[in-house]
């Protein structure tokens, strides 16, 4: 009786270490990707700590003489509640001060202004990065589909004179910069024609909610996403036209042409599905690109996004929120990185096995 | 006597060969199709305005309210800026400074991406694997940004130091397809060769790696230059660079700074700058899309 009930157990235990042995050991790829990403992420730590460390003109001080003005203390207690505040004391040891700086990422706070102690990286983040976001995913989201039929196109009929239009497009929209192009639809939109709003994200006398309001956003929206199409377009096309070239030697692209099938549904229903797949990495990792911002094309456009809110803090050498946007950028970066990364070998087993 | 002679002229004669072969094949891929050759005459043609433009247009700086947005004429080509001084010759003088940052960006950030890239994928081991881990952190954190905080931390005041700041955050993806060109080269029967026989790691490395990864870093040099070009006008433009006011960069920041797109008679002012880049653009575009056709054995085939 109590011999088989041990067994039992037995058995029971080694069934549960089979299943969730077996279970590590099929994704394993995926947990040397974890690891892998976490070695990464301390990395960005070690290099935004190092970042306050090579800001010029010594901060801390700075930052206290600005405390000492405001609050009317001492400089010496302005200084010392500049460490307190920054979780950053020059007396304790650097690994101390590691630690601290790391502890204070694990809570999420990336850092406030020098400037003003309203101002910390994850109130911007709230309230800027929506914005940018929204701009620029949806400009990716648009290329990203006329690229795949441009390219599609491009491969499979790989001669004439919708080709060399294609061919003279990409090369002429990918010679210029997204933020000229921006330049250029501004001068003739926004200040010739006057069709569209030259700067903002919406008119401020609208109400925050509504059907009006949306439409008055993606109005205020189109000319940035359109600079940003026009060149990313290009990139889309020429990757989708590489990826295609490759499948259309497949045997099952032969077999669709010798059962007589109409072009048009070569292309959309093996052509295209098929040279999708590799694709979907990019557009994962351009993704995570987005969270950066783009700089001047809000400078350009006046678009309050993270991209004009981290150039600001460039120009008024807001040093804790320069290292706190970037720091912050960089975590979005490596896990949407990870993400993208994991979720490809999810669909694609091939890859899955070769990095095994 | 004789001897040495003879010995001189049997190397002097190689040397004339060896340098003439060279230039034919050079000139033979530069012309190699009509990419090529488009290409090639718009970056000469930048090329020698950059070199000769400033000595046959020199520049005047000194400002002259009275004549500001001149029409072009025939004494200013392309008109005058919000400061009546002549764009033409502004463009020309900054072009210089242009390729310079352009063609700087270019060498170190290939020098870089050389040594990382072949030096890991030749020696392979847990060097290859931390230097792996370093290049994927400069590959995950976005390069413009950092761009941007190392141009206001350096104040920038010549092109060199504009170049390094360029290219420092810039060599992580090139040097990581060098490494698998390197890797994969390893395993080819004439690198076994090599090692088998007891060749030195030196000749393995600039006799028989380098003339097979040549061409990929040619294409490179050009993209990079083009991005090079991109990116130092974007720095400039945010005002971080505008060490030398004839540069296209700088002239652009100064036509957003004064509103110049709402100033009708101010088009060409910031239209030629942009044109200017786009050319540019173009010729290295096409040189390098046309050099691929040339140089890649699998897309020369088709």
């Amino acid at each position: 009786m109590k011999n088989s009930s041990i067994n039992k157990l037995k058995r029971i235990l080694t069934t549960i270490v089979t299943v969730v042995g077996g279970f590590f050991y099929k994704t394993r790829f995926l947990w040397k990707r974890i690891g892998f990403a976490l070695v990464t992420l301390f990395l960005a730590t070690v290099f935004g700590f190092f970042l306050i460390k090579l800001m010029p003109g010594d901060p801390i001080t700075m930052f206290a003489k600005r405390l000492s003005d405001q609050r009317r203390i001492p400089l010496d207690d302005a200084y010392r509640l500049a460490t307190l505040l920054l979780n950053y004391d020059p007396n304790i040891s650097v690994w101390q001060q590691f630690v601290n700086y790391t502890a204070g990422l694990l809570k999420g706070d990336f850092g406030t202004s020098m400037f003003r102690d309203d101002v910390t990286v994850s109130l911007i983040v709230k309230d800027f990065l929506p914005w940018t976001l929204f701009v620029s995913s949806l400009a990716l989201f648009v290329s990203f589909i006329v690229g795949i039929f441009m390219g599609g196109r491009m491969a499979y009929k790989r001669h004439g004179v919708g080709n060399l239009l294609s061919n003279s497009y990409i090369v002429t929209s990918g010679a210029v910069p997204d933020y000229l192009w921006g330049m250029i639809l501004i001068f003739i939109f926004g200040v010739t024609l006057r069709w569209f709003p030259i700067q903002g994200n919406y008119d401020i006398l609208l109400e925050f909610k509504g059907w009006p309001f949306i439409l008055n956003v993606l109005y205020h929206a189109f000319l940035p996403i359109v600079a940003f199409s026009i060149v990313q377009i290009g990139g889309w096309a020429l990757a989708m036209r590489g990826s295609a070239i490759g499948v259309l030697g497949e045997d099952y692209i032969y077999a669709a042409k010798a059962r007589g099938l109409s072009e048009r549904k070569i292309i959309s229903r093996y052509l295209r599905r098929n040279s999708l797949l590799p694709l979907i990495t990019s557009l994962a990792m351009s993704f995570a690109v987005l969270f950066g911002g783009s700089p001047l094309m809000e400078a350009i456009f006046n678009y309050p996004g993270f991209g004009s809110e981290f150039s600001k803090a460039i120009g008024t050498r807001d040093y804790f929120l320069i290292q706190g946007l970037m720091v912050f950028m960089s975590f979005v970066m490596i896990i949407a990185n990870l993400i993208a990364d994991s979720l490809y070998s999810l669909i694609d087993p091939r890859v899955r096995r070769n990095n095994s | 006597m004789k001897k040495i002679l003879a010995f001189v002229y049997k190397w002097l004669k190689f040397g004339l060969l060896a340098t003439k072969k060279f230039f034919i094949t050079l000139f033979k891929t530069l012309t190699y199709n009509n990419k090529t050759r488009m290409g090639f005459a718009i970056l000469a043609f930048f090329a020698l305005i950059a070199i000769f433009g400033p000595l046959i247009f020199p520049y005047n700086a000194l400002t002259n309210e009275v004549n500001k947005f001149a029409p072009p004429s025939f004494e200013h080509i392309l008109g005058t800026d919000n400061l009546g001084r002549d764009l033409f010759r502004q463009m020309i003088n900054g072009s210089r400074d242009v390729l310079i940052i352009a063609l700087f960006t270019s060498l170190f950030t290939i020098i870089i991406s050389i040594t990382v890239g072949i030096s890991s994928g030749f020696i392979g081991g847990a060097y290859d694997r931390v230097i792996q881990t370093i290049t994927n952190l400069f590959l995950t954190i976005p390069s413009f940004p950092i761009m941007i905080i190392m141009a206001s931390f350096f104040t920038i005041e010549d092109p060199i130091t504009f170049a390094i700041v360029l290219s420092i955050w810039n060599w992580a993806g090139l040097s990581r397809a060098i490494r698998s060109q390197v890797i994969s080269l390893k395993e080819r029967d004439f690198i076994q060769i090599c090692t088998v026989m007891g060749m030195s790691k030196s000749h393995i490395i600039f006799k028989e790696l380098m003339p097979n990864i040549s061409s990929y870093i040619f294409i490179n040099f050009i993209l990079i230059m083009r991005n090079a070009i991109t990116a130092s006008v974007g720095i400039m433009m945010l005002g971080l660079a505008a060490f030398e006011p004839s540069n296209w960069g700088a002239i652009l920041l100064r036509a957003k700074d004064i509103g110049a797109l709402l100033i009708p008679e101010a088009t060409i002012f910031w239209l030629t700058p942009i044109i200017t880049i786009g050319i540019f653009q173009t010729g290295s575009i096409l040189l390098a899309s046309g050099l691929d056709e040339a140089l890649n054995p699998r897309l020369r085939k088709n």
